[in-house]
């Protein structure tokens, strides 16, 4: 039986999540001797007041997009897929070896040949957990973190062995050739006559991410696999009970899950760096978890959390360049936001309950008999 | 000096929200008997069974235990009053020994060799008084479903209850367990202790309990002595008005055979075989009763039938065989092959709670070519058949796009009934079509499987409840142990030979 | 002689390794043989390692600083465990958002009191763990094969690594022989059972997490204080995690947890010496196999292909009393 009315569970529960998550971190900025309304001053004046801060702040969020999607189309199915970081990682080898071998004669012929090389190796290295779940019962969740580090040492073993330059010491690959190169948002608008920054590293990836999220939309509501997806994260029996099969569903939705997160690549791998470093990665598959957390799992959920963890992270960055206050603040606050948003999510619904109830029975004094 | 009772409630009363669990309840038991409490699903027994023993705290109202006021704010506290509660879902740890759940709790001291050292003899002990034999290395999961009610009543007695309380204890038992179960209580009764019987079985009521008192709707509506009243008084009571037990109907005409199944055999994942090699045949325009105590093959009969468990053997609908295992047995093309099926389990398999009834009207029909336009679903074709059907079925509230697990009980099985049968099936399989209903949405899905049939379809029917059975089939097959035990008429046989038949005694 | 030698030294380094992933090993058994599903060993090993090398830095005592980091542990556990049980949340999701809190608090306290980068100052004298001789080692020093064995492998230890062996036999008498053993692991089975025998749920639960909180304090105290001497960003280093794999490598027993947790640290100790692995068998194994080793053989238990790793049963989900 409901008691709260849909709004206040949709927005209502995540919104004071937030609140609390926002007013632990002002806690402890306060704690290590700054002041939190003149951090998020600097935050907000470092991240969004100037074409640079938003080029970065994009940037970022882009990557927490695709991430954000993977995990979240994962648990409409009920699969926690913690495995993004490697996922990512592993599509930034595809895309990796999509530019550094495949003479592209333009760059929008290499992006699509890029992200598709980048989904492939996310989805393949996403599909053995999930066959593993599906077939033999392992728990997904343990399994994608031990393929998180192995992920981690493959990459470190095909960077230092197998890509490495002659003669370069830098654990990394070659860089990218100039034809691949993808036009920065300053390309892209100028022509439009509105001037954005040189420097900022945010490309047309944004395009294809906010593209991602329509597509997931229209996957999960309004497609059959998506319907089947709802239906077996809801309740496995039932969906066999439709008919339904259970190790295809869990294929299909941690391959198309491995598969954005691997794409992720085209966006840092060769939007920005050109070239593939080790840890390219760097937390966003982690960060991915808070923003489908914070987003509800649905894609217009996850593009404004993924924006809003852009922004901190500019945000971030800022801070550590102006004040004494460490990156490391922006952990923190990702780790709040998971906690609150994720794991302490009745601590905020059953007062909420509560309260519901009694307006309920202020109005309606004779308590009801619920036909059984 | 009149003894004082063993339980006494005064005016009890218990809310969950809105919902008016137990109003004002007032009840006497008294030492050394067997006391009944009856009603239907939902008429408050479990709730207050759970004031009793600790688990709800009372709104309101008073308990007495052996006179005393007495209050239960915990298990613990119940312990030490001396209630035990035997639930109708063991609470017991399968990778235990049946030692080792008893002890849990009621250990005697902080280490543990002393303790079952200690509690082996008082097992002992007890398994001769009341004849409840157990073995006590044995670990839980490996022993039967009669073995484990025995030790649950153990467990209450190594903690010296003296108020014994039964909820549905007959539930997984073949009547000869059942018997079994009823001698147990009766010695107990005979050393003076005390038994509060759940159940919602007339029967029992009628063989065994010395008084009792009958639930409806959250209050006590009579406590009378059982020698001095009947089951149809009790049912009556039960109810509020007289009940129809049975349906309207005219005669079956059946037709030639829709489903037939050769030799079916079950394994479960344990690999014990739960079907034994079953064969039956379902002619269109009849319904086939399979009746039997749960657990004795039924469900896996219709999972397999249903197409999401594998068996090996032969099944034919409308002549054509279907997959038992491997890649097209599975739902979809039971479908297919024009079966229908309202599973036993609404909330955990016929629906999802948590979708729309819209949405739960194109579930299992989700690739139906009327749902989609072009690669997507039709979102608004689905919502519109959907206000049809709950205009057909009389669905309340008739809203489409509320949650189903807002909707009764009731309404959400007519849902599921309005989704399946107006596939137009060839064969419609139906598992505890009642279960959890209220009485007059009992009549209405009672009279649609009757339609039903009557339009030729062939209807394979699973029911717990005999009653049903026997008011709505045109044939009777009893399960038992995984076998058909026997094919009866309806009007040719009664309760007492299908209860027979149902404990595997063949004549 | 010369192999013997060798041999010896690769097995004390692998005890010294292996120290902290048994202590964080054996913690997680007590959680999830009492139903809560713990993925936060890493962020309460971190958060012990700080606070344990800040408060010795500061005090110029490593016991206060053990103790600590203990705290430190605690309160993450206590987290932890309000989440999981009282307010029956994602046991899962807790257990990533307290590795991250772990990750940023260590780094940003550390800069608010020491200014070093995220690093507390090196840890001296009184400051750390030293190693204790044990008696008649030093005389027994050049007695051919036991003199080596006992003076390099078993005695020379810090006193946290002999606790940690000895908590092995202590766990397995709590957990089996013990009126507490035997309700916490009803409690990770059935907890309707524990509950209507009339003994707290909850009080079982959150008292097998403050165990846990414990025994990842000393392990992250260990990291700090006597196998390092102060602490570093990050120095978990997956440690939590390996000590998981470890776990389910050892089907949540205490005996095999020490196996599984040896294994794990001999995989480390070679990974510093892959000299060894060439001597033995030939072949040059590269450094990152070695450090993916823990990681597939874990994947390779879960697939069930070893024979099937069955957790507790009512592990991971919240206890509801039934309506």
């Amino acid at each position: 039986m409901d008691v709260m009315p849909k709004w206040a569970e949709v927005i209502l529960v995540p919104l004071i999540s937030l609140l609390l998550a926002a007013i632990l971190s002002a806690l402890v900025i306060l704690a290590i001797g700054e002041d939190p309304i003149a951090a998020v001053k600097l935050m907000v004046t470092g991240a969004l007041g100037s074409t640079y801060g938003w080029g970065y702040t994009l940037y970022y969020a882009t990557n927490f997009m695709f991430t954000g999607l993977a995990v979240s189309i994962a648990f409409h199915a009920r699969l926690f897929n913690i495995g993004g970081e490697g996922q990512a990682a592993l599509g930034g080898l595809g895309v990796a070896l999509a530019c550094l071998y495949i003479p592209w004669p333009h760059w929008s012929l290499a992006l699509v040949g890029a992200a598709c090389a980048g989904a492939l190796f996310g989805a393949a290295w996403a599909a053995i957990p999930a066959w593993l779940q599906a077939k033999r019962g392992s728990h997904i969740v343990i399994t994608t973190i031990m393929f998180n580090f192995i992920a981690a040492s493959l990459l470190n073993y095909v960077l230092v062995n197998l890509l490495r330059p002659q003669g370069s010491m830098d654990p990394a690959t070659a860089r990218f050739p100039e034809t691949v190169h993808l036009p920065t948002l300053h390309d892209m608008l100028a022509p439009l006559g509105i001037e954005f920054s040189r420097s900022a590293p945010a490309n047309v990836s944004l395009l294809v991410a906010v593209a991602a999220c329509i597509f997931l939309w229209f996957l999960i509501w309004r497609t059959r696999l998506g319907y089947e997806i709802r239906s077996f994260g809801n309740s496995e029996s039932a969906a066999k009970y439709a008919g339904m099969p259970p190790v295809k569903i869990i294929m299909v939705t941690m391959m198309i899950s491995g598969g954005l997160a691997g794409m992720m690549a085209i966006n840092n791998v060769m939007g920005e760096a050109e070239r593939l470093v080790l840890n390219s990665v760097e937390g966003a598959g982690f960060i991915g978890i808070a923003v489908a957390l914070m987003g509800r799992s649905h894609p217009l959920g996850v593009f404004v959390a993924a924006i809003l963890f852009g922004f901190l992270y500019q945000g971030g960055a800022e801070l550590a360049l102006w004040t004494s206050i460490p990156r490391e603040l922006i952990v923190v606050i990702q780790a709040l936001v998971i906690l609150f948003t994720g794991a302490l999510d009745n601590m905020v619904r059953m007062p909420l309950e509560r309260v519901f109830l009694t307006l309920r029975a202020r109005r309606a004094p004779k308590p009801e008999r619920k036909e059984v | 000096m009149t003894t004082a009772p063993a339980i006494e409630l005064k005016g009890i009363s218990k809310a969950f929200g809105p919902v008016q669990a137990n109003k004002d309840i007032s009840i006497r038991v008294m030492p050394g008997t067997i006391h009944g409490i009856i009603g239907e699903n939902g008429a408050g027994k479990s709730t207050l069974m759970s004031i009793l023993y600790g688990f709800y705290k009372a709104d309101k109202g008073e308990i007495f235990i052996k006179g005393n006021r007495t209050q239960i704010p915990d298990s613990q506290a119940a312990i030490a009053a001396g209630i035990g509660m035997v639930f109708q879902h063991f609470k017991l740890v399968e990778n235990f020994t049946v030692l080792e759940n008893i002890i849990l709790g009621a250990e005697d001291g902080r280490w543990l060799k002393p303790s079952i050292a200690k509690a082996r003899r008082s097992l002992l002990e007890l398994a001769d008084d009341y004849g409840l034999s157990v073995e006590p290395d044995a670990l839980i999961q490996d022993i039967g479903v009669g073995m484990q009610q025995r030790v649950e009543i153990l467990k209450a007695l190594y903690r010296q209850a003296d108020i014994l309380i039964l909820d549905e204890p007959t539930g997984v038992l073949t009547p000869a367990e059942a018997d079994q179960l009823f001698r147990i209580l009766g010695r107990l009764r005979a050393e003076g202790k005390t038994i509060i019987l759940i159940t919602h079985k007339l029967r029992e009521i009628m063989d065994i309990t010395d008084t009792v008192s009958v639930m409806r709707r959250g209050e006590m509506t009579a406590t009378v002595k059982t020698a001095q009243t009947s089951p149809a008084e009790l049912a009556e009571l039960m109810v509020g008005r007289k009940v129809l037990l049975r349906v309207d109907k005219t005669p079956a005409t059946p037709g030639e055979v829709i489903l037939d199944v050769q030799d079916l055999r079950v394994r479960d994942d344990k690999g014990v075989e739960r079907l034994k090699g079953v064969s039956l045949q379902v002619r269109a325009g009849e319904v086939l009763g399979i009746a039997g105590v749960a657990g004795n093959g039924q469900s896996e009969l219709l999972e397999v039938l249903g197409g999401y468990a594998e068996g090996t053997g032969t099944i034919t609908v409308n002549g054509q065989p279907l997959h038992l295992s491997g890649k097209n047995a599975d739902g979809q093309s039971r479908r297919a092959h024009g079966i229908a099926h309202v599973p036993e389990d609404r909330q955990r398999e016929g629906l999802i709670m948590e979708f729309a009834a819209w949405e739960n009207v194109a579930f299992g029909y989700h690739h139906d070519a009327r749902y989609q336009s072009g690669i997507l679903m039709n979102n608004t074709a689905i919502r519109s058949d959907t206000e049809g059907k709950m205009a057909r079925f009389d669905v309340r509230p008739p809203d489409p796009q509320l949650a189903a697990k807002n909707f009764s009980g009731g309404n959400q099985q007519k849902i599921v009934l309005a989704r399946e049968i107006e596939r137009d099936p060839d064969l419609l399989l139906i598992g505890q079509p009642t279960r959890g209903v209220d009485i007059g949405a009992i009549e209405f899905i009672h009279q649609q499987i009757i339609a039903l049939r009557d339009k030729g379809k062939a209807v394979l029917l699973v029911s717990v409840e005999l009653d049903e059975i026997m008011a709505l089939s045109d044939r009777i097959a009893v399960m038992f142990d995984g076998n058909i035990m026997g094919e009866r008429l309806p009007n040719e046989t009664d309760e007492k030979e299908l209860g027979l038949l149902m404990a595997g005694i063949t004549q | 002689m010369d192999m013997y030698l060798t041999l010896i030294q690769l097995l004390d380094s692998t005890v010294r390794l292996a120290t902290p992933l048994l202590l964080a090993c054996l913690a997680g058994l007590y959680s999830e043989r009492a139903g809560i599903f713990d993925i936060g060993l890493e962020g309460k090993m971190l958060a012990a390692a700080f606070f344990s090398a800040a408060i010795a830095a500061m005090t110029g005592n490593v016991w206060i600083g053990l103790l600590a980091g203990i705290g430190a542990s605690m309160t993450l556990s206590a987290i932890h465990g309000v989440a999981s049980i009282t307010f029956r949340g994602n046991q899962l999701i807790s257990g990533v958002a307290i590795n991250f809190l772990a990750a940023g608090l260590t780094v940003l306290i550390a800069q608010a009191w020491f200014q070093q980068g995220g690093r507390t100052p090196s840890l001296m004298g009184n400051g750390r763990f030293e190693g204790i001789t044990l008696p008649f080692a030093e005389a027994m020093q050049n007695v051919p094969f036991i003199g080596p064995l006992y003076y390099e492998l078993i005695s020379g230890h810090s006193i946290l690594v002999y606790i940690a062996f000895a908590a092995v036999p202590f766990t397995w008498w709590l957990l089996f022989r013990t009126r507490f053993g035997l309700r916490l692991r009803a409690v990770g089975e059935n907890p309707a059972a524990v509950d209507t025998a009339g003994v707290s749920v909850v009080g079982l639960r959150f008292a097998a997490v403050g165990i846990c909180g414990i025994l990842c304090g000393i392990a992250g105290a260990y990291l700090s204080t006597a196998l390092q001497a102060g602490f570093v960003k990050d120095m978990s280093a997956g440690r939590g995690f390996i000590a998981l794999a470890a776990l389910i490598f050892a089907k949540w027993r205490p005996w095999h947890a020490l196996y599984a947790t040896l294994l794990f640290g001999l995989f480390g100790a070679l990974e510093t010496r892959p000299d060894i692995i060439e001597q033995l068998i030939g072949i040059k194994v590269q450094g990152q196999l070695l450090a993916a080793l823990p990681y597939v053989m874990t994947v390779i238990i879960l697939a069930g292909f070893v024979g099937k790793a069955i957790p507790p049963r009512a592990g991971g989900a919240p206890y509801v009393k039934e309506r």
